[in-house]
């Protein structure tokens, strides 16, 4: 357990209030109801799926819904590092790694819907479709890149990669922008959506831009 | 003799407690039916010619057809029609027939569902998105009421425009096409006998989501050819820019003939999904109807005249 983990009752247990017994369950089962959240867009699917409730076309409406869960759990991902700046709270990145597993593991569900649901493994037209379709292409390197991110969030990775762990995750970068792009180049004439999704993107981009230049500014400055 | 005085009362006339304790339902019930009598009784169909054309395919089910709708007048999702089509008002409702035809007419849609044999058709519907279905369709061929309008020599096309009303459709508050929606076929292709005027599906009037009360059926082509709610038909002499064409000009072109060899930009159109089926089938050119539909545009080529 990590230091920001202990909450109140280690630090003074003289004065016990009902606010300090929410901080510390909070901090005590916050990371599993944060879980069991990012759970929920999976089970809602079963239980629509038990009570006929996903449509006339369901193959098109699992797809769908799992790649909006896929990118909406990556920008929450992002939006961990500004959340814990603004509010000077470190306790933020605790949901990070997992949350930024679940966003890959909501993808790897939406890929395989498309490969076995939508294409039925026919290799030949998959392969036409990543080499021929711009939102194919986009969608799939958007999951290539966010792989190895998945596959060093372990503790040991960290260690051992040391500062190249930070610059191997910079990738999450593009595979947020490849997301967002995949997702604008799919829709057919409304792009309302893909366009709230990337303005969410450059907000969260721009922030850590204009925190890079201000720190840039200042060290100059000094 | 006291007792003679008082009214004598049978039994029979005295209302049971258990009605009598109900008698604001009973109340509000009568009042319920006289509303129902009073409204405008919508007008049923005429009697139609069962199956004439498709028969033995098996058709999708009311359901599927009525709740997964492309009719962006009403939101831009499958499932937004079905919800807000509500607000559509199908009568009163005219249809202008009008351009360079010898006797123009402003069709009252009853007249009009009345004016010329309406029979079954059970179609194939192919969407661009890669989804189809079956439906049975009730109409009458376009060419008839073409016949009726004598178009002169210049017509060349037919242009069919939707209602523009963005207070029933609330879907046009929002640019997602220039409205109002606009779709145009070549005369020829707007006389062949399968092109259909729809005013109905399943034996019963078409729902509002599906196009309500009178839509085109182009079951070669791909589903935004057909237009739904009608309002304007016009004989034209240059090819008109349809609401996709002007939406996407590299997208969507005049013709969209379906056709498995020419995709869609951004998607392949090898194959589509049946709705309730869960393998993907093979698209077929002009969606199965070549044997009626290819010498029209023989000597074509299909992939620039997309």
């Amino acid at each position: 357990m990590r230091r920001d983990d202990k909450g109140v009752m280690g630090d003074d247990s003289a004065g016990l209030y009902p606010a300090d017994i929410v901080t510390y369950l909070w901090s005590r089962f916050s990371r599993y109801t944060v879980f069991l959240l990012c759970l929920l867009p999976l089970a809602r699917l079963f239980a629509l799926g038990l009570g006929h409730g996903l449509g006339v076309n369901p193959i098109e409406f699992v797809t769908r819904s799992l790649g909006t869960w896929t990118l909406s759990l990556l920008l929450i991902t992002l939006a961990i590092t500004p959340l814990r700046r603004l509010t000077g709270d470190g306790r933020w990145l605790r949901y990070r790694r997992m949350l930024g597993l679940f966003a890959f593991s909501y993808g790897v569900l939406h890929l395989t819907a498309y490969l076995w649901l939508d294409q039925f493994f026919d290799w030949m037209a998959i392969f036409k479709d990543l080499y021929k379709r711009p939102f194919i292409t986009a969608g799939m390197a958007a999951l290539l890149m966010l792989a190895p991110l998945a596959l060093t969030s372990n503790d040991r990775s960290v260690r051992v990669l040391k500062r190249n762990w930070l610059r191997l995750h910079r990738l999450v970068y593009p595979a947020a922008i490849c997301g967002v792009l995949h997702y604008y180049w799919l829709v057919k004439q409304d792009v309302t959506l893909p366009v709230i999704y990337a303005a969410v993107l450059a907000v969260l981009l721009g922030v850590r831009l204009w925190w890079r230049r201000q720190k840039q500014a200042t060290k100059k400055a000094g | 003799m006291a007792a003679d005085s008082t009214p004598r009362i049978l039994p029979t006339e005295i209302t049971p407690e258990r009605v009598y304790e109900r008698r604001r339902e009973f109340l509000t019930g009568s009042l319920a039916l006289a509303l129902c009598a009073a409204l405008p009784a919508r007008a049923a169909l005429p009697a139609w010619k069962k199956t004439t054309v498709g028969g033995g395919q098996t058709a999708n089910s009311w359901r599927e057809i009525t709740s997964y709708n492309n009719f962006y007048e009403f939101g831009t999702d499958k499932e937004d029609p079905a919800k807000n089509a509500g607000s559509l008002r199908t009568r009163p409702w005219t249809v202008s027939v009008e351009g360079e035809c010898l006797k123009p007419r402003v069709w009252d849609i009853d007249a009009l569902t009345r004016a010329f044999p309406l029979e079954e058709r059970i179609y194939r519907m192919r969407c661009v998105e890669g989804w189809s279905m079956v439906i049975p369709w009730l109409g009458f061929p376009l060419a008839e009421l073409i016949r009726q309008a004598q178009p002169t020599g210049k017509a060349r096309y037919v242009e069919f425009i939707t209602l523009h009303d963005a207070k029933q459709m609330p879907g046009q508050r929002w640019p997602a096409l220039d409205w109002p929606y606009v779709e145009g076929l070549r005369l020829d292709e707007a006389t062949h006998p399968l092109t259909l005027m729809s005013v109905g599906l399943y034996g019963r009037e078409l729902p509002n989501q599906n196009g309500a009360p009178i839509r085109l059926v182009v079951p070669w082509k791909y589903g935004f050819k057909s237009g739904k709610s009608i309002v304007k038909i016009r004989f034209v002499e240059r090819q008109p820019i349809s609401a996709w064409m002007a939406a996407a000009p590299r997208e969507y072109g005049f013709y969209s003939n379906v056709n498995p060899d020419v995709d869609h930009p951004r998607w392949s159109q090898a194959r589509e999904r049946r709705i309730g089926e869960f393998f993907k089938r093979k698209t077929e050119l002009f969606n199965g109807y070549s044997d009626q539909v290819a010498r029209l545009y023989a000597g074509m080529d299909l992939k620039k005249y997309f």
